[in-house]
């Protein structure tokens, strides 16, 4: 009789348990949250993350540093050229030689190009996942544009491998530089159809404006990077604030957002696709000439056609393949700006051909922490649109 | 059975049996077509969708891939049938039966054109809705018998949202039985023929816009397909069900849109009829049969479901139950009430 007043005492109730993922349609790869759910409100989010575990730092240490260049394709295979770059910075820190101008802005040409291709890989999963299919095939349109120019670059589509310690593989042709300049100009035009689609739709926007909010400073505590730091209103840009390879030759802006929900996220995301480009362009306009590899006898791949003519060539190759050359003891941290935020390499040599230590500081697996927050007190359809937003790789997270 | 059979073979009741044979013969040619139809609209939303999206669609079974829904149909059918070893195995036999029965019902009160209706019910479009309820039944009892927890949410989230919009529903539909006066839909058919606009969506604009809302969201499509929402549900309440029981649903829900596009044309845009003005004005127009009216009319609007879902994102369930409640339900009271006003203005009542 005592229930009467309070009838929720009369019966049970339990928290439903929802295992989502590792094989789910929402969670980009093998990530797997688990959520406790209170009708359809989460009350905990937990994710588990290493089902993509490679040990790919622990691979590191046992190739010499031009041998693991291939390894860091495998941590964010969506933006393989980002990641080559960001690892060739460091080990040219480390080594304490240059890329000659041209490699410079060429290896700047091509990280915006992977830039572009993760964000309209993610624009399209984000807006697929919040249940618009259009976008994502017009996205993929565009994708496969920058994969074919990466193709005829050096060969390869995905996992390019296309930056080398001192430079770049081989130099660009002419017929690469007229087909990217020709989308550099015609992108703006793609990117307004999908800002038609998309941008003041009022179900998108009722579905991300006020999802998933985190102020500046948590954000800053959470160590987020990239767009998901940036949407939150803090302007921090590796690109801008420690400049590389030709971004301080370049004019370009940091879009920034207010709020820090997944409309400023998703705004912050889209304008940095403007951006690119805009540095893109500035770069084909700008290419300076010369070589592209540094003439760093000890440090650098001899060319491959000197190596099948010359003895002294095909000496060097071998020893630098097999032994590594000889680096300075100490230790460096190289970070970059990778479309999901700050890549690090940290490297501590030995005095070998091998480091001691390969670390990589992998944004995703900032972010992937930072889900719980998010997610917790919201709907489990918010769950899904923030996996979106925070724009996660599996593989760089679980390396 | 003894006594049908004797009233059959009784002399003086060979009307009766013609009867209910052309009954039975209407039957099947109404299913069959309808079934046809359902396949196609597969066919066509894929070829629809694919050109809005850059893609070609179907293309590799047949000319121009015609042969498409038949392929699908024919693998669905030869499709492993997987049971969870927890499900609840009656219910999980009987509920997509349920879906595609109600579904199948609801053909029988539709008129394709004059005349032609297998059941002339004088509750015909409250018929249609009781079925289109009945149809979530089979929803629910899929959600909770597979015993797994996306279907089980997907089963909840298509339980309120069902209910939901069944009232807006309803309630839009309260406009056009004003106007007509009756609820059976031939006679709502000849009511707009004989009104001035020749349809009631001019007059009945509000509850026209309520009508197509809460028809997205009875069958589930979208922006309103929560309940099957893949990105989050994996596929809602039909998560465990595979071959032909899947095929089950996916039938119903087709026929459910067909339906619906086919009570849009019947109670808003005239059914197989055109309005008067225009062949008065284009007189030859009035030679063309009524079912081509008819059906322009049905895949107009389900070109229209096609175009929504190429271009929409999905709407979150508590927003979808805002709208529900808080838009369209008081928008189709406020349609009530001023379309009895002007019926009992016109009377001369006030």
């Amino acid at each position: 009789m005592e229930n009467i007043e309070h009838p929720e005492n009369t019966f049970e109730t339990r928290e439903l348990n929802v295992n989502l993922g590792p094989q789910h349609p929402a969670t980009h790869g093998v990530l797997r949250l688990m959520l406790d759910l209170d009708g359809e409100v989460v009350k905990r989010c937990t994710p588990y993350v290493g089902y993509l575990h490679r040990g790919i730092e622990k691979l590191g240490e046992h190739r010499t540093y031009f041998a693991a260049l291939p390894l860091s394709d495998r941590l964010d295979y969506i933006s393989s050229m980002n990641n080559n770059v960001g690892y060739v910075n460091a080990v040219e820190k480390l080594f304490g030689i240059e890329a000659p101008e041209r490699a410079q802005f060429i290896r700047t040409i091509v990280a915006e190009m992977g830039r572009l291709s993760s964000h309209i890989v993610w624009l399209g999963t984000h807006v697929l996942d919040i249940g618009a299919t259009t976008p994502f095939l017009y996205a993929m349109r565009e994708r496969e544009t920058i994969l074919d120019l990466f193709e005829i670059l050096c060969g390869a589509r995905l996992t390019v491998s296309y930056p080398r310690i001192g430079g770049v593989r081989n130099d660009v042709t002419q017929e690469f530089l007229d087909r990217l300049y020709e989308f550099v100009l015609d992108f703006p035009k793609r990117m307004d159809e999908y800002e038609t689609l998309v941008t003041q739709n009022r179900i998108w926007k009722d579905r991300t404006v006020g999802i998933g909010v985190i102020s500046a400073e948590e954000a800053v505590n959470w160590g987020l990077t990239g767009g998901t730091l940036r949407g939150s209103g803090v302007p921090y840009d590796v690109r801008k604030f420690f400049p590389y390879d030709a971004y301080d030759k370049v004019d370009f802006d940091v879009p920034i957002g207010k709020n820090g929900d997944c409309y400023d996220r998703y705004i912050v995301r889209v304008g940095e696709m403007r951006q690119s480009n805009r540095i893109i362009q500035q770069c084909i306009e700008k290419l300076p000439k010369g070589p592209v590899m540094a003439e760093e006898a000890k440090f650098t791949l001899p060319p491959k056609d000197m190596v099948l003519k010359d003895m002294e060539h095909l000496i060097h190759q071998f020893v630098l393949i097999t032994k590594g050359p000889s680096v300075a003891e100490g230790e460096v941290y190289v970070s970059s700006e990778v479309p999901k935020g700050e890549l690090g390499f940290y490297f501590v040599s030995d005095g070998t051909g091998k480091p001691y230590r390969m670390r990589v500081r992998a944004p995703s697996f900032v972010h992937a922490s930072v889900l719980p927050r998010l997610c917790e007190d919201g709907l489990i359809a918010d769950v899904i649109a923030n996996i979106g937003t925070i724009d996660i790789v599996l593989g760089e997270c679980d390396r | 059975m003894n006594t049908i059979l004797e009233t059959i073979i009784a002399p003086g009741s060979i009307d009766f049996a013609l009867a209910i044979g052309i009954i039975l013969v209407k039957i099947a040619v109404v299913i069959a077509i309808a079934l046809l139809h359902v396949a196609y609209a597969t066919y066509f939303e894929r070829k629809v969708i694919a050109h809005m999206q850059v893609r070609l669609g179907p293309r590799e079974v047949g000319p121009y891939g015609l042969f498409q829904p038949f392929a699908d149909g024919i693998k669905l059918f030869f499709k492993e049938d997987i049971i969870p070893a927890k499900a609840d195995k009656p219910l999980f036999y009987l509920s997509p039966v349920i879906f595609f029965i109600a579904a199948l019902t609801s053909l029988a009160v539709l008129p394709f054109f004059d005349g032609f209706v297998i059941a002339d019910l004088n509750i015909g479009l409250l018929f249609l809705l009781a079925m289109s309820s009945l149809g979530a039944y089979g929803i629910i009892l899929s959600g909770w018998s597979s015993n797994s927890k996306f279907s089980f949410l997907g089963g909840l989230r298509a339980a309120s949202q069902v209910i939901s919009y069944e009232i807006a529903m309803g309630l839009s539909l309260v406009g056009v039985m004003i106007m007509a006066g009756s609820l059976n839909l031939s006679d709502i058919v000849r009511a707009q023929h004989a009104y001035p606009t020749g349809v009631f969506v001019i007059p009945q604009f509000l509850g026209f816009f309520v009508f197509v809302v809460a028809a997205f969201a009875e069958t589930n499509r979208l922006p309103f397909d929560l309940p099957e929402a893949e990105s989050e549900l994996v596929a809602g309440y039909f998560t465990e069900y595979s071959g032909f029981r899947f095929a089950l649903f996916f039938l119903g829900e087709y026929t459910g849109m067909l339906i619906m596009s086919s009570l849009l044309a019947l109670c808003f845009l005239g059914g197989w009829t055109i309005p008067r003005f225009i062949t008065d004005f284009i007189p030859f127009l009035s030679a063309v049969p009524g079912i081509v009216w008819f059906l322009m009319k049905v895949y107009a609007f389900m070109f229209f479901y096609y175009w929504v879902r190429a271009t929409l994102p999905r709407y979150r369930y508590d927003q979808l139950m805002a709208i529900g409640w808080k838009l369209l339900i008081p928008l189709a009271l406020i349609n009530i009430l001023i379309t009895g006003l002007v019926k009992a203005w016109i009377k001369g009542l006030l």
